[in-house]
């Protein structure tokens, strides 16, 4: 088998001058191809659209909330309202060990934010520092609250994304300046970007963070805390200290430790196995479809191939007359074969890789990709060897077929 | 340079069907001969044996010197390629393919340099009076032509035999007489040894043996060597 140039040129020659012969032959590996690339792509970036909800959120955490009781206990009756206090969480810190952080929010809605003549409705929470821990803070100007406020009564405030582009249509840094949230004003020192769709009261994009304390102190909430925030350590289930934690709350508050809805335990791993599991199924989904419709590809060139040599057998005859082996037949119908996968194969990969690149630019905002559609680089190789070995199978029935074609069959075809 | 004996040929088909019933023959290094004969006796069926496209079933066939019988796939071919060369009656160039790569293509399989063969398809077919069609696809040319480019396919591998099977079956007399004519000087000059089947007797009579075939048996043989005899004339190839 002489595997020259010239050979090659031979093959090109034949294919581009049975260009919709070719083409027919190679569509449906460029379907197959282009299905594939795209399907990984897509599902990696629906991947990544789903998480964009869950984003900046602590995987391993729970809430605590207070609501009105469904159990009477202790002498009082049921459907009583209570509340959590400040101290609750130095209770849990102390008790369960197996906590990593615990942290404390007030919440308000439908308070006004005004800067100038811009004014914007927002959710109020007021948080300690370690709350980035658990929704983390996407920050693209300035800080978030720290210690320093907390201890030091500072009047600051974090600005969420929208209410922020409303304030300040004009974009720029706005640390520093001053703006009002009901009846005081505060100084901004940082602006949040998070657009997670999993939010504690309220989303962040529309939401004021304030330090805790002063929140207390400015709406008279005493030390009532409306939800406790907590992380596990690594490794810890929380959905097994659910009881514990319920069990330490009730006891100060005079509430059935067993009242489930009454000292609501809100786990977010369920949730995220949830979601994880449904990633898992995306996945095998778009392999089962790529990988289907590339086998079907592959075996429509196969097919076309194969009418094709038929219909080919004078020419194949002839060249056999004049004086070529069954081998370089064979050899030439597999090169062609070959040639028109990986052609096609590459023109499917270029093509998904460049509707992938409008998906991505279509969900870019404000500079960052909101979503990677697109495949990486070894995705690509990994579809090109998968389509060579897929272009020497394809060959090698409809090969076969033309190696035995004998020279008479040239004279006799007519 | 061509010995037959005894050579037999059975088609299996829907029914069997012995088409070749015992021909022996011999040609000799230099002859230009012709093998007549009616419709389905044969003729096509010998000349493929001769230019081993095909097998036969019992008897012995001997190409210069070499008994020709199972060979080897590549052995066959490189007696094809370089021994024999072929004229169909459809002419059988390949369609998407130029006139002078039609002509390359022996060369192509003989693993002849491209500028090398490029340059010899050229040169033949200056020869044939083709230069000027070298470029054109064989759809874009005339019967005479398409042989003609065909006859030049067949002698670009310098072969000692030329077979044609009914090689003017396509063409108009002028042609033909034409064809004839191109293979005859290649007899002369080149002393090439040519075997042609033709159920024209006008084609015929332009050859200088002619063998009768019938009902796949050799019938007689006439010796030829006074073509101007020919009941047709001088210049006429009847039809
Ligand atoms: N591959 C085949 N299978 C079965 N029968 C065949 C085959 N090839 C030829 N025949 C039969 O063998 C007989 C001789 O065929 P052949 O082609 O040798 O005749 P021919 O003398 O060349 O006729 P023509 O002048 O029409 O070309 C015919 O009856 C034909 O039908
Ligand atoms: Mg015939």
């Amino acid at each position: 088998m002489r595997l020259d140039i010239d050979t090659y040129r031979e093959i090109l020659d034949t294919l581009t001058r049975n260009k919709s012969r070719s083409f027919l032959t190679g569509f449906g590996v460029f379907w197959g191809v282009f299905m594939l690339v795209a399907l990984i792509g897509g599902g990696d970036g629906l991947k990544d659209l789903l998480s964009k909800n869950f984003e900046g959120f602590a995987t391993n955490s729970a809430l605590v909330f207070a609501q009105p009781t469904t159990k009477p206990y202790d002498g009082f009756r049921k459907g009583r309202q209570w509340n959590m206090v400040y101290k609750d969480v130095d209770r849990l810190k102390a008790q369960v060990p197996e906590l990593d952080v615990v942290t404390p929010m007030v919440a308000r809605w439908g308070s006004v934010v005004v800067f100038g003549d811009k004014k914007s409705t927002a959710s109020v929470k007021g948080v300690e520092p370690d709350y980035a821990q658990v929704e983390q803070p996407n920050l693209y100007y300035g800080r978030y609250i720290n210690p320093m406020d907390m201890a030091q009564h500072r009047k600051v405030c974090v600005l969420g994304k929208k209410i922020y582009k409303t304030l300040f249509p004009g974009g720029g840094n706005p640390c520093g300046q001053l703006v009002r949230i009901d009846s005081l004003y505060y100084s901004v020192v940082g602006v949040d970007y998070s657009s997670g769709n999993m939010n504690i009261n309220g989303s962040a994009e529309e939401s004021v963070i304030l330090p805790i304390t002063l929140m207390q102190q400015t709406y008279n909430l005493g030390d009532q805390v409306d939800i406790i925030s907590l992380t596990g350590r690594p490794g810890v289930v929380l959905s097994k200290l659910s009881s514990r934690i319920r069990g330490i709350i009730a006891h100060e508050h005079h509430v059935d430790p067993t009242d489930e809805k009454g000292i609501t335990v809100f786990n977010t791993e369920v949730l995220f196995g949830m979601v994880d599991s449904l990633f898992k199924g995306v996945n095998y989904l778009v392999w089962l479809v790529g990988i289907g419709t590339l086998l079907a590809g592959a075996i429509g060139v196969s097919n076309i191939m194969m009418v094709t040599v038929r219909e080919r057998t004078v020419e194949i005859g002839i060249r056999r007359a004049i004086g070529a082996t069954p081998r370089m037949v064979l050899s030439q119908i597999i090169t062609e074969s070959i040639v028109l996968t990986i052609v096609a194969g590459m023109s499917g990969i270029l093509f998904a890789v460049a509707i992938l690149q409008l998906l991505e630019m279509g969900n870019t905002t404000d500079g960052i990709v909101q979503a990677h559609f697109q495949v990486s680089f070894w995705t690509a190789v990994g579809a090109m060897a998968l389509l060579s070995v897929l272009g020497v199978l394809a060959g090698l029935a409809p090969a076969a077929r033309a190696m035995s074609i004998k020279p008479v069959d040239a004279m006799r075809d007519e | 340079m061509i010995h037959l004996h005894d050579i037999n040929k059975t088609y299996f088909g829907a029914q069997p069907l012995h088409v070749l019933k015992g021909i022996s023959l011999d040609i000799e290094e230099g002859e230009f001969v012709s093998i007549m004969g009616a419709s389905g006796s044969g003729k096509s069926t010998l000349l493929n044996i001769l230019g081993i496209l095909d097998n036969y079933d019992s008897g012995e066939y001997v190409l210069d010197g070499t008994l020709i019988k199972d060979l080897s796939e590549r052995r066959a071919t490189e007696y094809r390629n370089h021994f024999i060369g072929f004229i169909f009656q459809s002419f059988n160039l390949i369609g998407f393919k130029t006139a002078v790569e039609n002509v390359e293509l022996p060369l192509f399989y003989q693993g002849v340099s491209r500028r090398k063969r490029h340059k010899m398809a050229l040169e033949y077919l200056e020869r044939l009076d083709l230069l000027p069609w070298a470029d054109h696809y064989p759809n874009e040319m005339s019967g005479g032509q398409k042989q003609r480019v065909a006859i030049a396919r067949a002698l670009i591998a310098n072969p000692k035999v030329i077979l044609a099977d009914e090689p003017t079956g396509a063409l108009d007399s002028k042609t033909s007489v034409e064809v004839m004519a191109l293979l005859k000087s290649l007899n002369e000059e080149e002393h090439k040894t040519i075997v042609v089947v033709t159920h024209e007797s006008g084609v015929a009579n332009e050859t200088n043996k002619i063998i009768h075939i019938k009902d796949g048996r050799i019938g007689k043989i006439e010796e030829n060597l006074d073509h101007h005899a020919s009941p047709f004339g001088i210049n006429g190839v009847m039809k």
